[in-house]
């Protein structure tokens, strides 16, 4: 079995703020292995980019209050000191922004921010870390970069920025990347080769939390996948098991909103109806109660993540409908849906 | 930057045309403004004023009148009606008390203002910041005489900690320049720091949740660098302008209170006895001498701002 890196266990983030307390993530757990791509899926307010900042303690603040556990193998990442997080940040776990333009600093060059970063953790010159910094813009397909090293950001294009932001991930060779929706600021080009320069870790010495709500990049890249919904895990499995055999509805109605290349247009795209929940006043039982049109009076009560498939107990989902059932009742117009949607006659 | 500062000189002449005509044309509309009296005397008859008119031009038309002064001052030959000095000359002896009061009034606001901007911005909301803010509020809207005669009452009067107003050139004695000087510029910063540590403090509150600082913080950075930086970094460019233009005012005789209450025969002094006496040559020099340092100081923290601002390039 490959190498731990993380174990997240019933972690829970909530933030006081002035409407009331908002459980952000609530009993999330999961594991990231060695060289594997961890995909964490769901809609903006799912908790997704809170989970992954938490582990770096990004989201720390005299609002925030925290529960359950983050290890970094023996590191146990929401009670650390500030000291040995500033140790972890950048050298053990490393990040990679959404917005590649509003990320970097405006007014340092680019090969400086990557140097300041080297720097931060390693004793080494100023001249041999800037060589370090050109090497790994290299590596990321940055050309020119010898001389791109002093350009200032805004010199840069979007694209570009986002290699150089992952230049600087990958400077310390961190053994957990986190991507949090690093190509939803790019252009579909861009996206694919900067998918391409996260693919090539896979099986090598990181684990990568990629966090994203397009489904497409999902199938892409990852190797096991986490479905959130309202701050709790829904569903988890391997990226076949999710996207054949997905037991939870909200996966349903996510799948079932892809428009297809192969299939007659639908009328208009499914989408699921209804808004996600209030996390200061979420519902009680499942969060996807209220939008489910499979829901029953079971519902009221929180369904634990367990695995319910015999065959496949690592395929953990939080539904109380039977295996059958869901089977079943997943099945619309001939594919994987929530909703009916209307075919083009 | 060539392009940069023939725009920058073409917009200073325009200015310190508009400038001199303005101030020669309020004098020409105020009803009691006769200069010829003012020059012949408190007791002369009409004639005498008379011929005194004829004598400095005064019964000549409006832009006779102005394009004879411009002539003047540009030559230097430029006098005033009160004392019979030489205006220009005035300005050049009395520079150096200026620049003694301003400069170091001016490092020291700025200095204060980054510290106490920055402890007000780490602390928002605790008891540091709320006190600050009350402080700030107080030195903006405390007026510079009555601190500065109250300090002088307090301090230079009821104890001998300080002297009773008077100026020595930095020259003549380094250490008792300073001693003098110390009230003083503690009145001008008092008037700057308050408002200047204000913005700051917003500036860097704003750039506190910009996604780079998330990003400087990710890398492992101290917190100290994560805001030496990149918070306070980005957060100085807006105090920037607003520093040369304060600057710029304050170099050209702004100080004038300061000046007259503490008694440093600077510039603002002079101009201030100028304005009692509606003594037009040294109000209209004066108000040349501040619109020139405002355009050179406004290109001046412009060239700063694109110096720690990549991003900017100096167009006219």
């Amino acid at each position: 079995m490959a190498e731990r890196l993380l174990d997240v266990t019933e972690l829970e983030v909530s933030f006081q703020t002035e409407d009331g307390l908002v459980r952000a993530v609530d009993d999330v757990s999961f594991t990231l292995d060695r060289g594997e791509v961890l995909a964490i899926v769901g809609e903006s307010g799912s908790g997704k980019s809170v989970t992954v900042m938490t582990l770096m303690g990004l989201t720390r603040s005299p609002n925030s209050r925290f529960g359950g556990s983050a290890k970094l193998s023996d590191t146990e990442l929401t009670t650390a000191s500030e000291q040995e997080l500033q140790r972890i940040r950048g050298k053990e776990i490393a990040m990679i922004f959404q917005d590649p333009i509003s990320s970097l600093s405006p007014v340092h060059r680019i090969g400086d921010q990557i140097v300041e970063q080297i720097r931060a953790h390693e004793k080494i010159s100023k001249p041999a870390a800037l060589d370090r910094a050109v090497e790994l813009m290299e590596r990321v397909g940055i050309p020119r970069a010898r001389d791109r090293v002093r350009a200032y950001p805004h010199e840069f294009s979007g694209g570009m920025r986002q290699r150089a932001m992952i230049a600087m991930a990958l400077s310390l060779s961190p053994s957990v990347l986190i991507a949090d929706e690093p190509t939803t600021a790019l252009d579909v080009t861009i996206q694919a080769q900067i998918l391409e320069e996260v693919k090539q870790l896979r099986g090598g010495d990181s684990g990568v939390l990629f966090v994203t709500h397009d489904l497409g990049v999902v199938a892409d890249i990852a190797d096991r996948v986490i479905v959130m919904y309202g701050g709790r895990v829904v569903e988890q499995g391997t990226l076949d098991e999710i996207f054949y055999d997905p037991q939870h509805p909200y996966t349903w109605g996510l799948l079932g909103s892809i428009t297809r290349m192969d299939r007659d247009p639908p009328k208009r795209l499914p989408a699921i109806p209804g808004v996600p929940p209030s996390l200061v006043n979420p519902p009680e039982g499942c969060h996807f109660r209220p939008r489910c049109p499979h829901a029953f009076e079971r519902c009221g009560e929180v369904p634990p993540l367990q695995g319910r498939i015999p065959e496949a107990p690592e395929h953990l989902d939080r539904c109380w409908l039977d295996l059958s059932e869901k089977r079943e009742k997943r099945e619309v117009n001939g594919r994987i849906g929530l909703v009916r949607d209307t075919v083009v006659a | 930057m060539a392009r940069f500062l023939v725009r920058r000189t073409l917009s200073a002449v325009a200015l310190l045309f508009a400038v001199s005509v303005v101030v020669f044309g309020i004098f020409e509309i105020i009803p009691s403004y006769n200069p010829a009296r003012a020059i012949a005397g408190r007791n002369a008859n009409a004639a005498t004023v008379q011929e005194v008119a004829h004598k400095f031009g005064l019964d000549k038309p409006v832009y006779a009148q102005y394009a004879n002064t411009m002539k003047l001052i540009f030559s230097g030959e430029i006098i005033d009606y009160q004392n019979d000095l030489n205006v220009v000359d005035q300005f050049r002896q009395r520079f150096p008390a200026t620049l003694s009061l301003v400069i170091p009034a001016a490092i020291l606001w700025m200095l204060a203002a980054i510290v106490l901007g920055s402890i007000s911005a780490l602390k928002a909301g605790k008891f540091a910041d709320r006190a600050l803010m009350v402080l700030a509020i107080l030195g903006v809207s405390i007026p510079i005489f009555l601190l500065a005669a109250v300090l002088l009452y307090l301090l230079a009067f009821k104890t001998t900690i300080f002297p009773n107003t008077g100026y020595v050139a930095i020259g003549d004695s380094p250490s008792q320049w300073a001693y003098h000087l110390i009230l003083p510029w503690f009145c001008i910063a008092v008037l700057s720091v308050g408002f200047y540590s204000r913005v700051l403090r917003s500036n860097l509150l704003d750039m506190v949740n910009q996604d780079f600082v998330r990003t400087a913080r990710a890398k492992g950075l101290s917190q100290r660098k994560v805001f030496r930086r990149h918070v306070l970094r980005n957060s100085l460019m807006p105090i920037i302008t607003m520093f040369g233009l304060d600057f710029a005012t304050l170099i050209g005789g702004a100080a004038l209170v300061t000046e007259a209450v503490f008694n440093i025969p600077g510039i603002g002094q002079y101009e201030a006895q100028a304005i009692g006496n509606l003594d037009v040559p040294p109000i209209l020099v004066g108000a040349m001498f501040t619109g020139f340092f405002v355009v050179l100081f406004g290109a001046v923290a412009d060239i700063v701002y694109a110096l720690l601002d990549p991003r900017v390039r100096l167009t006219g």
